[in-house]
């Protein structure tokens, strides 16, 4: 028993930040959704009508359609283009010196907070902005490109602005720790480039390409002032709906909605992890 | 003031200022402040409420005036309502509009004012009383301010439907709301309501999407163009949401919107850019976006306005000598500084006659009468508004508060209208 005293003490501080900040919240957020609510007040009790309300409206399936469908895109492109530029930095530049100082050159950008990093499209987007302007100066176009701005276009231009480096850095970490010689010894096998990339770097990289996509996916599914800003407030996501149900003081229903979401998330994290096994291939 | 002895020159100017506010205010020295003790100045109020009337302005003139604190803190009001309801102790005074007084007021987190010790309670605007702007004005539909402006008694948090001796809130700010136009790029004269949904218009229009008011501005549409007759547009039946916002979600399909707008700044550069060129608007964002030198019209409508108001209220907890500078803040607040001071910005103060007192005639003539101005008009700031010989958008006080089709409200069904509103913007 005295033997495992300095280990509890140790595992104490980790346990306890976990309790207060992650469980304690989540535990009042389940509780609070069975309550009942009226225009100004919270009623403690337990009804299902938050749930009830929450999934036999079709608004709400429709509206996790949609999010899921940012999600999937955003995930698709911002894996495909993290891929690449974590490959980029760890097989094709060979100075150490530069790998770090284009690596850091990636996360400048988020110096920055990613709300003006987002607004900062809008004036480069808008019907009168400089992307229409230059292409009806280059006359490519002569009337301004509407869907550049408030569309799903933009909503999912910026996630891929705003994520791609959370794709870019756990790859890049895995990538590096891929044993240089399992390289050499396909090519000597004679594996091409296509093979080498298939059978060598893709299978040891995916660790990191399952964290990137957790980080991703939860991170879109969460989101609302993308959509809101980005949208011009023409789309919904359930972030966005969650944040109306509270801007009205009906916060069951809006934690009815985070328990949903919640489960949804979990299950998508569950998928990924049962495809990689995060853990065995660190 | 030349040499002042014995006394800072910081306290006779103040002194003096405080003294002139009374005088001017009620044509006497008499009524100084009842508690003016030294001890006041240790009071630190705290307000909160939406940006509109929580002006720094306000409260350093508070601590020149009256030598108390008063602070200021300014949120969306959606984040005021919250605060007020969840947390009734965190604030002294509430700033408050009519539709979020009809859900907090309930709440039992206000106490009523005594409208003996408001000494300017016969000079409020009639609207906030009776609800009449004159004896002949029908009333507007909606949550109009008398019909929450008193409750039954001290303690009661039911409203009374005729006036009592028990006040809810004080008005402070009040406006009429219609549609704002960029008129070089709209292409044709802009004079109802259902222009919004003008096919001319497609991909140019905007709405704002705040729920409670949102909806109202899409009635004011739906029942210019015809297509629906509501009983009252700030209390609509389910039938009533549903088929108009069928109506907006078949028009939002179409691409008739460019994007709804949410925030103050938004409103002003979806106009200032032109992605937008009519949409729903508050009239500073009006102001805002012709100050940057681009045409800007708050376009008075044959169907008349959209109308809001705020007051003060005073928290429950509030007591003592806390209680007795509330009174004296809101006193204050009603005579005539303040009043002149949201009159130059195009809003509407509660009690007329004391700000103009501190209005030039030539301003008065501007804001209130809808003259042609005399003088280049200044916003409070003392940066240039309008110039010389333009005319309001909308003309005197009396053609645009005289033609309020309804008020900011909040419906016995709002619950469903904000499940179908979500709808609409998923849509």
């Amino acid at each position: 028993m005295i033997r495992t005293i300095p280990a509890w003490l140790q595992a104490a501080p980790l346990a306890l930040v976990l309790g207060v900040f992650l469980l304690v919240p989540i535990a009042t957020v389940v509780v609070v959704s069975f309550w009942d609510y009226d225009q100004t007040r919270l009623i403690p009790g337990f009804v299902l009508d938050n749930y009830a309300d929450a999934l036999g409206e079709g608004v709400t399936w429709k509206t996790y359609f949609s999010t899921l469908r940012f999600a999937l895109i955003t995930w698709a492109i911002t894996l495909l283009l993290g891929f690449t530029v974590a490959y980029y930095l760890a097989f094709h530049v060979t100075s150490a010196l530069w790998q770090m100082v284009l690596f850091q050159l990636c996360t400048i950008p988020f110096l920055t907070s990613n709300i003006i990093r987002m607004i900062s499209w809008i004036p480069f987007l808008g019907r009168n902005g400089l992307l229409n302007q230059a292409l009806q100066g280059m006359g490519l176009t002569d009337h301004p490109l509407d869907f550049l701005l408030f569309s799903d276009f933009s909503v999912i231009l910026a996630f891929v602005h705003l994520y791609t480096l959370f794709m870019v850095v756990p790859i890049f970490n895995t990538m590096m720790r891929i044993d240089r010689s399992l390289i050499e010894a396909a090519r000597d096998a004679g594996a091409g480039f296509r093979a080498v990339l298939t059978d060598v770097v893709i299978p040891l990289a995916l660790p990191g390409m399952a964290i990137g996509s957790i980080f991703v996916v939860t991170l879109v599914m969460g989101d609302f002032i993308t959509v809101r800003l980005m949208s011009g407030g023409q789309s919904a996501s359930v972030g966005v709906m969650m944040m109306n149900a509270m801007s009205l003081l009906q916060y069951p229903a809006a934690a009815a909605h985070a328990v949903v979401l919640l489960a949804v998330v979990l299950l998508m994290v569950a998928a990924i992890l049962r495809v990689v096994d995060i853990r065995k291939e660190l | 003031m030349t040499k002042p002895t014995g006394v800072s020159r910081r306290r006779l100017i103040k002194t003096a200022a405080a003294t002139a506010g009374v005088a001017a205010g009620s044509g006497a020295i008499t009524g100084f402040p009842v508690i003016w003790a030294q001890n006041i100045k240790n009071v630190v109020l705290k307000q909160f409420g939406t940006g509109v009337s929580n002006q720094n302005a306000i409260g350093e003139k508070v601590k020149q005036d009256l030598g108390f604190t008063l602070q200021m803190t300014a949120l969306d009001s959606d984040a005021v309502t919250q605060r007020a309801v969840t947390q009734p102790k965190s604030y002294d005074i509430a700033d408050i509009e009519y539709w979020i007084c009809k859900k907090v007021f309930p709440a039992g987190v206000l106490q009523p004012m005594d409208t003996k010790k408001l000494k300017y309670f016969d000079k409020i605007v009639p609207i906030f009383t009776t609800g009449k702007l004159t004896p002949n004005s029908t009333i507007a539909q909606g949550t109009a301010p008398h019909s929450v402006g008193f409750v039954e008694g001290k303690n009661s948090t039911k409203f009374s439907a005729k006036p009592t001796e028990w006040f809810t809130m004080v008005p402070t700010i009040y406006n009429a709301d219609t549609l704002g136009i960029r008129p070089d790029l709209v292409g044709k004269p802009v004079t109802q309501w259902k222009d919004l949904l003008d096919p001319r218009f497609k991909g140019k229009a905007s709405i704002l999407n705040i729920s409670s008011i949102g909806i109202m501005d899409a009635a004011m549409v739906c029942e210019s163009a015809g297509l629906i007759k509501y009983k009252d547009k700030g209390n609509m039946t389910k039938a009533e949401i549903d088929k108009t916002l069928a109506i907006f979600t078949e028009a939002k399909k179409a691409g008739q919107f460019r994007a709804f707008w949410k925030t103050f700044d938004e409103s002003v550069n979806l106009m200032a850019s032109g992605e937008v060129v009519i949409q729903s608007m508050w009239s500073p964002a009006i102001a805002a976006v012709r100050s940057k030198g681009i045409p800007c019209v708050y376009q008075p409508l044959k169907e008349g306005y959209r109308a809001w108001g705020g007051g003060l209220g005073l928290a429950k907890h509030l007591s003592g000598l806390e209680l007795d500078a509330a009174y004296e803040y809101i006193n204050w607040y009603m005579s005539g500084w303040v009043g002149a001071y949201l009159n130059r910005q195009g809003y509407y103060s509660a009690v007329l006659d004391t700000a103009k007192q501190y209005m030039k005639p030539e301003e008065w003539d501007f804001w209130m009468e809808g003259k042609p101005a005399a003088i280049d008009i200044m916003s409070p700031e003392g940066k240039l508004m309008e110039k010389k010989g333009t005319t309001r958008d909308g003309g005197s006080f009396a053609a645009r508060m005289g033609a309020v089709a309804c008020w900011n409200a909040v419906m016995d069904e709002d619950k469903y209208m904000v499940r179908k509103w979500n709808e609409f913007i998923a849509a």
